[in-house]
């Protein structure tokens, strides 16, 4: 580490900071214009403001993000847990189980969804099963406007199993963090294998389980191509209505209230996280 | 000896479990996008018989997306230049140098990566048509460096702190000015790192879809493009698609999977 | 090979001094040790030597030439590092090579100046690995035939010995010291063992907390130590220390406590009677009776058996000693045992000042 003054560093940086200014920092604040000012340029007004909130879309939308959130990451976290947990004890042929969980990672959320449709829909492989089989005599339909539920289930198990894998790596990395001594303390101790997991695991990942809770929550409140393509505007979402208001009804400022509105969500989460759970250790 | 067998058989029953868990939608896609549409429509074939590659043409040249998929590859490959550009010097400088309001600029570039790229989409298409630029794979790139480039500092920040300082001090030592040391020295023994990770920042570009939507009209993107066409299209189009997307993700994951997993500190011992 | 002169050489990193105003001559030829514990600046110095850290004030001279604001490359030195610093990526001869390879010296030059390093390294089969064939000690020498292939003004080494096992340290001792004999370069040697800088440096540089406590031979260092850290810091086990006063008696200076009276073997003058530090080194202390001795007496509490000496651990009235005797003695804990200060070998040390006045 060189520690000398010089202006080395600063020159170095130099770069990404003027990129990041007027690519991050000034769209930003023309953002905040936009969600003040009316379509179509005027004076500074809340009006935008009013009109989203006015709209019972944009509850259903918050409604929904919410509940999807609330259901799919506890999901998440318990599966990444137990996973994690799994492939830590490193019996014969782990890593070839690691690299598969963690193929998902690589895949864009559009190709999740089109997996999904690919064994839910009515010619998927589910009916089909299920048809040749001669448990059902016409194929279930899982999309579709009347049944919006059906289409919350498959959708939360495409994000449980497309994402996961993320909190799995998370965890994993936490968990092979704690040092074996400390088990091996509990076993000269007589600890039984609950207790260890109780007093030694779960107090050492803590912080791992608050980093994978942290980004994935941000990550939820995100959620788009898979509502999008799996249930279009049956479940709106706030990232959905977002694009909605952008590209079909061309009315930008309020897109960018949405938009806002999602910003502002991630950065109440951030706050909670680092002033309630955040734990000695850094993320 | 009995419980342990009983422990192995278990194991092997959850691992089993979870690759087939992981698994089956790949396989599954992939079997749909070669299907032939009649072995696909027809209720009797679960698996396929015939399989056939008129999809993949059909894609490519009749529907468009062919021009996607250069859209995207182009798009990636320019956000790996701009990032890497823009990040390495950074990264480096994070790595090496302990200056004033480095801790600052650390916390800055760690909060841009929790930050929602698509709140940033609607007044970049503004600025961008004012520009001349929107609809372009300019814009999008532009786009996918800001999301790119903080993942691209903080992993080429560790990556070059994993460099022992003295290999570029020794070579000050025996000749090197501190800038050809770091071309000669610490840059190739960088080099697998920074591979690894402009795989991960070509995959997030690849992948990204809800900016690349609001930037493009006519130049999509590959997931632009299925975005707004899959739902409509022929099931066909909508697997094979789904394919195309997944594979270059899946064989660069497949390249860089040692260092996605020592990226996340994780040990393969 | 260059004399290498520091004048009042200071480094600062923020608040803390880590090298405070040091001034020394090393000698064209010349094989020093930079000694001390960690934190004593002894590796802040050679960095600054190197170039590798830049002064905050004082001068640094290769002969007449003030090297003090030129880069590393430009002082035609070498280093050797604690970490040995062997490029991974580089073959074993194009390591070595590399510093003949940046001069742009012709390809037979560097072949055979390659040649002549490895060979004096014992490296010659060796030439065409990767650093991660090899052992540490083989990884050393590379870096030493490294560092020689160009034949530096000055060569510094930092703890070159510190990360090999205790027999591959002692051979790789002598094979150094051969080495720069037979080369003659001025070098400058970085250690925390006393051992390696008694054995190795022409002169030895005792440093502690940044500052310079004493220079010069082993012989100088050893019998006549400046300070009580020096005493201290040398020599193992470790020099006796003894709270004393100094009182007349018989018409001579005594060096006084409960149960021990020495006489000082020559007129000092002091300003006080109290306040000073009693030193004498274990091996100094006699099990026979002889001329010159003063007998002290206690009880011994832990017998160290080394065979080739014995160490004996007592508990005395003025205190805990420790005493050194060669080859085998028979002693048991708890026995009581009569031994002999050797009068012309004791220290005297200011309490106050921790210097040396004896």
């Amino acid at each position: 580490m060189r520690s000398e003054r010089s202006i080395a560093p600063y020159l170095l940086f130099l770069p990404t900071l003027i990129y990041l200014a007027v690519f991050l920092a000034y769209p930003l604040a023309k953002a905040l214009i936009m969600v003040i000012t009316p379509e179509g340029g005027g004076s500074y007004t809340l009006a935008n403001i009013y009109a989203v909130m006015n709209d019972s879309t944009f509850w259903e939308a918050l409604k929904n993000t919410v509940l999807l959130a609330a259901v799919i990451i506890p999901l998440q976290v318990f599966l990444a847990l137990m996973l994690a947990l799994f492939v830590n004890t490193k019996f014969k042929g782990y890593m070839t189980i690691v690299y598969l969980i963690t193929i998902p990672l690589a895949l864009s959320d559009v190709s999740a969804a089109l997996m999904s449709y690919n064994i839910f829909s009515p010619e998927g492989y589910i009916n089909k099963i299920l048809l040749n089989l001669g448990f059902i005599k016409n194929p279930i339909y899982f999309f579709g406007f009347n049944v919006k539920s059906s289409e919350f289930w498959v959708i939360v198990l495409t994000e449980v199993w497309r994402a996961t894998p993320l909190v799995f790596v998370i965890l994993l990395a936490g968990l092979q963090m704690i040092s074996k001594e400390y088990f091996e303390a509990a076993d000269v101790f007589g600890f039984s294998r609950f207790q260890k997991f109780i007093y030694i695991t779960l107090p050492l990942l803590k912080p791992s389980l608050q980093s994978a809770l942290l980004l994935r929550t941000l990550f939820a409140f995100q959620i788009f191509g898979v509502v999008w393509l799996l249930a279009g505007r049956d479940i709106p979402i706030l990232a959905g209505e977002t694009f909605y208001q952008q590209t079909e009804l061309q009315q930008y400022h309020i897109a960018a209230v949405y938009g806002f509105v999602i910003a502002l969500i991630s950065i109440l989460i951030s706050w909670i996280y680092l002033t309630f759970l955040k734990s000695a250790k850094e993320v | 000896m009995g419980k342990e067998k009983l422990k192995s058989l278990l194991t092997l029953f959850v691992a089993g479990i979870v690759s087939l868990w992981f698994l089956t939608p790949i396989v599954f896609i992939t079997l749909s996008a070669f299907a032939t549409s009649e072995d696909y429509y027809n209720p009797h074939y679960i698996i396929p018989r015939h399989y056939t590659i008129s999809h993949f043409y059909k894609l490519f040249f009749t529907l468009g997306a062919g021009n996607a998929t250069l859209i995207s590859l182009s798009v990636a490959a320019l956000t790996i230049l701009l990032s890497f550009l823009l990040g390495v010097p950074a990264g480096y400088a994070l790595s090496r140098y302990k200056f004033k309001g480095k801790n600052a600029l650390k916390l800055t570039i760690l909060s841009t990566r929790m930050f929602p790229l698509m709140i940033l989409a609607i007044p970049l298409l503004i600025i961008f048509m004012q520009l001349g630029i929107s609809d372009t794979l300019w814009g999008i790139a532009l786009a996918h460096t800001t999301m790119v480039l903080p993942f691209v500092i903080l992993i080429t920040s560790s990556i070059f702190a994993g460099v022992d300082i003295a290999f570029e001090e020794a070579a000050m030592i025996f000749g090197l000015s501190r800038s050809k040391a770091f071309f000669k020295i610490t840059l190739p023994l960088a080099l697998p790192g920074l591979a690894a990770s402009a795989i991960f920042a070509f995959i997030m570009s690849w992948n990204e879809v809800f900016v690349a939507s609001i930037l493009t009209l006519q130049n999509r993107t590959l997931p632009a493009q299925i975005l707004s066409t899959a739902m409509d299209s022929p099931d066909y189009y909508k697997f094979t698609a789904g394919f195309i997307m997944a594979v270059p993700a899946l064989v660069f994951i497949f390249f860089a999977r040692r260092y996605l997993i020592s990226l996340w500190g994780i040990s393969l011992k | 090979m260059v004399k290498v002169t520091l004048q009042e050489v200071t480094k600062q990193f923020g608040k803390t001094t880590a090298v405070n105003n040091i001034s020394v001559e090393i000698e064209k030829g010349e094989f020093i040790v930079l000694l001390g514990p960690s934190g004593c600046g002894k590796t802040t110095l050679l960095r600054c030597i190197s170039g590798l850290e830049k002064v905050t004030s004082g001068k640094i001279l290769f002969n007449e030439k003030d090297v003090t604001n030129l880069p590393p490359k430009e002082r035609n030195i070498s280093m050797v590092f604690q970490n040995y610093a062997v490029w991974p990526h580089l073959k074993v001869k194009d390591n070595i090579g590399f510093p003949l390879k940046i001069k742009k010296s012709p390809p037979q030059e560097i072949e055979t100046k390659v040649k002549w390093a490895s060979e004096m390294l014992g490296i010659t089969e060796l030439l065409d690995r990767y650093p991660h064939q090899l052992s540490g000690g083989q990884r050393q020498r590379v870096a030493v035939a490294r560092a020689i292939v160009m034949e530096p003004d000055v060569l510094l080494m930092d703890e070159p010995l510190s990360n090999l096992d205790a027999l591959l340290r002692v051979k790789m001792r002598s094979e150094i010291k051969k080495l720069q004999e037979s080369l003659k370069v001025t070098t400058i040697y970085v250690t925390h063992d006393q051992v390696e800088a008694m054995t190795m440096g022409d002169r030895i540089a005792v440093l502690r907390n940044g500052k310079l406590q004493q220079i010069g031979g082993s012989d100088e260092i050893y019998h006549k130590p400046a300070n009580l850290f020096v005493a201290g810091f040398i020599g193992s086990p470790q020099m006796n220390f003894i709270d004393v006063e100094l009182k007349e008696a018989d018409g001579t200076l005594n060096a006084t406590t409960k149960g021990l009276q020495i006489p000082l073997p020559e007129a000092i003058s002091v300003r006080n009677t109290s306040g000073y530090i009693l030193g004498i080194r274990p091996e100094h202390i006699y099990t026979k009776e002889s001329p010159n001795t003063t007998p002290i007496s206690g009880n011994i509490y832990f017998v160290e058996a080394l065979r080739s000496d014995t160490v004996l651990h007592l508990n005395t009235e003025f205190g805990k000693i420790v005493v050194k005797i060669p080859g085998d003695f028979d002693a048991k804990e708890g026995e009581s045992i009569k031994l002999y200060i050797d009068n012309s070998k004791i220290h005297l040390f200011e309490k106050e000042s921790e210097h040396s006045i004896l």
